[in-house]
């Protein structure tokens, strides 16, 4: 089957219930999708398909029906993405594992909605796991990111 | 070759010596206490030089051997030698290095300390309790205990200042100018003209001589790093998806593998099944393992997929199969020939008790798991003469150790390959994912075997919390608290790990009543004392150890005291602390909280005091009792470390501290069933979200001269100031977690 990723088309020979998690990371070699609880319940595989966030390990392969954005597609370390910008004035990380699907979240969650109240953050993000806690600076920093996006 | 010289007050030497093209800065360790066996150990790396700053013509390389697990701990291992170094952040590589005996933790061996292991005395005890039993006996290369920042702080900045001046040394010899005429910044040697000679041009020269060895540390006034808010290394890395962790590797000619091991953690396997899985797509090869059976396949999924078609008959615990028996072991366990130690007993709590009120209460902590969101997971690749192990480790020696006994094969054959951690909270001192990917690579031969761990397999398989009680009397008399009488009966978890380890250790186990004993409170009549439960399902070190047990149950019986005696938790507490360090943290939190302000309908304030791995630590809890459950709305934390390295990380790994302390006791528990773990992924454990999690305010105090750590500190107050603070808001005391057992959360 062929899929778009970060602009990209790919053939792939899989199986069409295997996950989109796994068809990114050990298929395409793409890992800064990652692999959590594989039952949506971390987040960590949040990706974007048309833009939109989607829990990668309950995507099946065959079920994917638009071009696909992973963290490596929103912006790399010298162009980063105004969400990405913000978790690194924030210093949100920690160990750092979840952060991909925090910001890809972010991303889709600010893209619906540019000036999101307080409680929608802590809606849009809850879904989400961190280990390490870095919940605060998540907040602060999709406030951030928010206001950068709404001055562009 | 460079020479070593003493510098007599420390543990450990700093010389130099010619690498390829450049120099090396670095230890060896050479003072050793005969008296200890544990530390021969250290032996074999005696003659191996091993470097913290390494510079040739290409670059500056600073090694940063302390494990980073999300704490930062790459970052501040890197300020500390660039404090001295005079080099900036941008100008330098970083690399864990390999594991070496060199990086033997002089913060967490008990050997450092002033006292012989035969002293059993308070103030021995009370520095022991404070690295705790297993970390007692590792004398290796360590990244726990919250010691990484008190390991590093002395040594770091000094491997610094001597590559610094044997540079400045290198300079005065090649220019002729004299040494006093020379200084040092960003990366260069600058003559008094202006000229700048860069280090990386000085290595060569520097390699042929004598290390300059005697050098001052400068004066916290002349720091430009230390103290002030740093941007760490991984941030932009990991904010791109542009940081590995082991289980992103991709080694070439690489497979992919999971496993099953019986649930029952310690039992073998009977026997199975794997006909199903045998023929499914990109499956290679079904591993017959003593403890369970591994998949090796071209895709990770297909190996777990492979995995769930195998029929396994599985042997039965060597623990009770029912949480319920779990629980009826621990509560046998408050008798004499289970008494581990008495830790404390001031005054007369037997005739304190004996007569008047006496308020008496149980306490109850649950098996926890640790699962850092990165499961486990290890590159390993087995050849006849040559091992490569890619794994994140908080202890790499342990980790040769294992890989050479399990392939008969000597610790010089097994190259370790630290990595990034996606967390750990203690999880990576246990080896399953090192041990089951060196046996199914081993089943392939020079094949890179990728080992990743299942979720549920990963919560199954995790050495958790200990389990444990408390059973306090008290009393009180005029509005004051005059007795507590604390008996604390846990597995140890100590105990546990390090019979694992194959170095049991001798003695009491430091964390049973660790948190409790050591309370800075000068309560009359006061007793601690800590019961070994024999072992039950196994259990390991989780972020604070016996100090996230012993802390809540030592810091709710002593609210229930103080509100039996008609006091205010937070004033009784200030005039019970007998300690200035302990006194200031109280004030602080106090301050910090407007504690004694009117608080709205359905609010409360709860405070707690603990002491662990050195570090006082006070934080308050601001509830309120919405229609919809327990609203956590604000935590203030105040501690003493002695010294922040870097603010940001500080203040970082203290919020994180006080989430995970308040998410497991809100809703984590591990239970037994059928011998198996009933909870095997995060919507049976989830910890904290971000909708739940308070405004969080962390002051540091650095009133103490000795330099701590704050990777676990903050965790122990978390779940008793929570106790105290839905106390005060709704009337109902908690004395087991999880609390969501007992009242609702948002």
């Amino acid at each position: 089957m062929e899929l778009n990723v970060n602009g990209k088309t790919h053939q792939v020979d899989v199986e069409d219930d295997m996950p989109l998690l796994w068809v990114l990371r050990d298929e395409l070699g793409i890992t800064g999708v990652k692999y959590g609880c594989g039952i949506a319940q971390c987040g960590a595989c949040t990706v974007h398909v048309d833009g939109v966030a989607v829990r990668s390990c309950q995507m099946s392969a065959g079920d994917v029906d638009g071009d696909i954005t992973t963290i490596e597609g929103l912006g790399m370390p010298d162009a980063l993405h105004a969400v990405q910008s913000a978790w690194v004035e924030h210093q949100v990380a920690q160990c750092g594992y979840c952060q991909s699907g925090q910001i890809m979240q972010a991303a889709s969650f600010l893209d619906l909605n540019s000036e999101p109240s307080d409680d929608q953050i802590d809606e849009a993000m809850s879904g989400n796991l961190c280990r390490c806690g870095t919940y605060p600076r998540i907040r602060a920093a999709v406030k951030t990111a928010a206001a950068k996006l709404q001055e562009t | 070759m460079g020479r070593i010289k003493t510098i007599a007050r420390r543990s450990f030497l700093i010389g130099s010596a010619a690498i390829v093209g450049g120099v090396a800065f670095g230890a060896y360790m050479v003072k050793r206490d005969i008296e200890n066996p544990l530390l021969a150990d250290a032996a074999a790396g005696d003659a191996v030089f091993n470097p913290w700053v390494k510079i040739n013509a290409d670059g500056i390389t600073l090694v940063t051997p302390h494990t980073d697990l999300g704490q930062g701990a790459t970052a501040m291992q890197a300020m500390l030698i660039a404090e001295e170094l005079d080099v900036d952040i941008d100008q330098v590589t970083t690399t864990p290095g390999a594991p070496a005996a060199a990086y033997y933790n002089t913060a967490l061996a008990g050997e450092t300390v002033p006292f012989r292991s035969n002293d059993n005395s308070f103030a021995a005890e009370t520095m022991r309790s404070t690295m705790g039993a297993v970390m007692k006996v590792l004398g290796a290369q360590v990244t726990g205990g919250s010691s990484s920042v008190p390991d590093s702080f002395d040594k770091l900045r000094q491997a610094g200042a001597v590559a610094r001046e044997t540079l400045k040394a290198a300079a005065a010899e090649e220019t002729g100018l004299d040494i006093s005429e020379l200084t040092t910044e960003r990366a260069a040697v600058v003559l008094p003209d202006g000229t700048r000679i860069e280090y990386t041009s000085l290595a060569a020269r520097a390699a042929e001589m004598d290390a300059v060895t005697d050098v001052p540390l400068r004066d916290p006034s002349q720091w430009r790093l230390i103290g002030k808010p740093a941007q760490r290394l991984d941030i932009a890395a990991k904010s791109t998806g542009t940081q590995i962790y082991s289980i992103d590797l991709r080694v070439d000619g690489m497979v992919h593998a999971s496993v099953r091991m019986n649930p029952r953690k310690g039992a073998p396997m009977l026997g199975f099944d794997a006909s199903a899985a045998e023929g499914m797509r990109g499956v290679s090869q079904v591993v017959e393992l003593p403890y369970g059976v591994a998949v090796i396949a071209d895709n990770t999924w297909r190996a777990f997929r492979a995995l769930e078609e195998i029929e396994i008959d599985w042997e039965k615990a060597p623990y009770p199969a029912e949480q319920a028996d779990h629980w009826a072991e621990v509560e046998a366990s408050f008798v004499k020939d289970r008494l581990d130690k008495e830790w404390r007993n001031d005054g007369n709590v037997e005739d304190a008790l004996s007569g008047g009120d006496v308020v008496e209460a149980e306490y109850r902590a649950p098996y926890v798991a640790h699962q850092p969101l990165e499961p486990l997971s290890a590159v390993v690749k087995v050849t006849a003469d040559r091992v490569d192990i890619w794994a994140a480790h908080q202890l790499p020696r342990y980790v040769q150790q294992r890989a050479a006994a399990r392939l008969d094969m000597d610790e010089e054959q097994i190259f370790f390959h630290s990595q990034f951690a996606g967390g750990s909270f203690g999880h990576r001192l246990e080896f399953d994912n090192i041990d089951v990917a060196v046996d199914v690579a081993a089943k392939v031969p020079g094949t890179p075997v990728k080992l990743t761990f299942r979720r549920e397999e990963d919560f199954v398989q995790d050495y958790n919390r200990q389990i444990g009680m408390a059973r306090g009397r008290g009393a009180h008399a005029d509005g004051k608290v005059t007795a507590l009488d604390l008996d604390i009966a846990t597995v140890s978890s100590s105990r546990s790990q390090s019979n694992r380890l194959g170095v049991p250790v001798p003695g009491p186990d430091t964390q049973i009543a660790a948190g409790a004993w050591n309370m800075r409170y000068a309560v009359p009549n006061l007793r601690v004392r800590a019961y070994a439960v024999p072992e039950l399902a196994p259990t390991s070190s989780w972020r604070s150890v016996g100090a996230s047990t012993a802390g809540f149950f030592a810091e709710s019986f002593l609210d229930e005291l103080i509100h039996a005696a008609g006091a205010d938790p937070m004033e009784e507490r200030l005039r019970l602390a007998n300690d200035p360090d302990a006194r200031a943290v109280l004030e602080a939190v106090a301050e910090m909280s407007n504690w004694g302000s009117p608080l709205g309908p359905r609010q409360g304030r709860g405070v707690a005091l603990v002491t662990s791995f050195g570090v006082p630590v006070a934080e308050v809890v601001e509830v309120t009792d919405t229609d919809d459950g327990i609203k956590i709305d604000r935590v203030w934390l105040a501690a003493e470390v002695g010294r922040v390295v870097d603010p940001v990380t500080f203040n970082n790994v203290a919020v994180g501290g006080v989430i995970w302390g308040l998410g497991h006791a809100m809703n984590s528990e591990i239970t037994y069933s059928d011998g198996s773990a009933e909870q095997d992924n995060f919507h049976m454990a989830e910890g904290m979200r971000l909708y739940q999690c308070p405004v969080i305010e962390v002051r540091a105090l650095e009133n103490n001269p000795t330099v701590r750590g704050i990777g676990e500190p903050p965790v122990p107050p978390a779940a008793p100031a929570l106790a105290n603070a839905i106390f005060a808001a709704t009337g109902t005391r908690l004395r087991e977690m999880p609390f969501f057992n007992i009242v609702d959360f948002v």
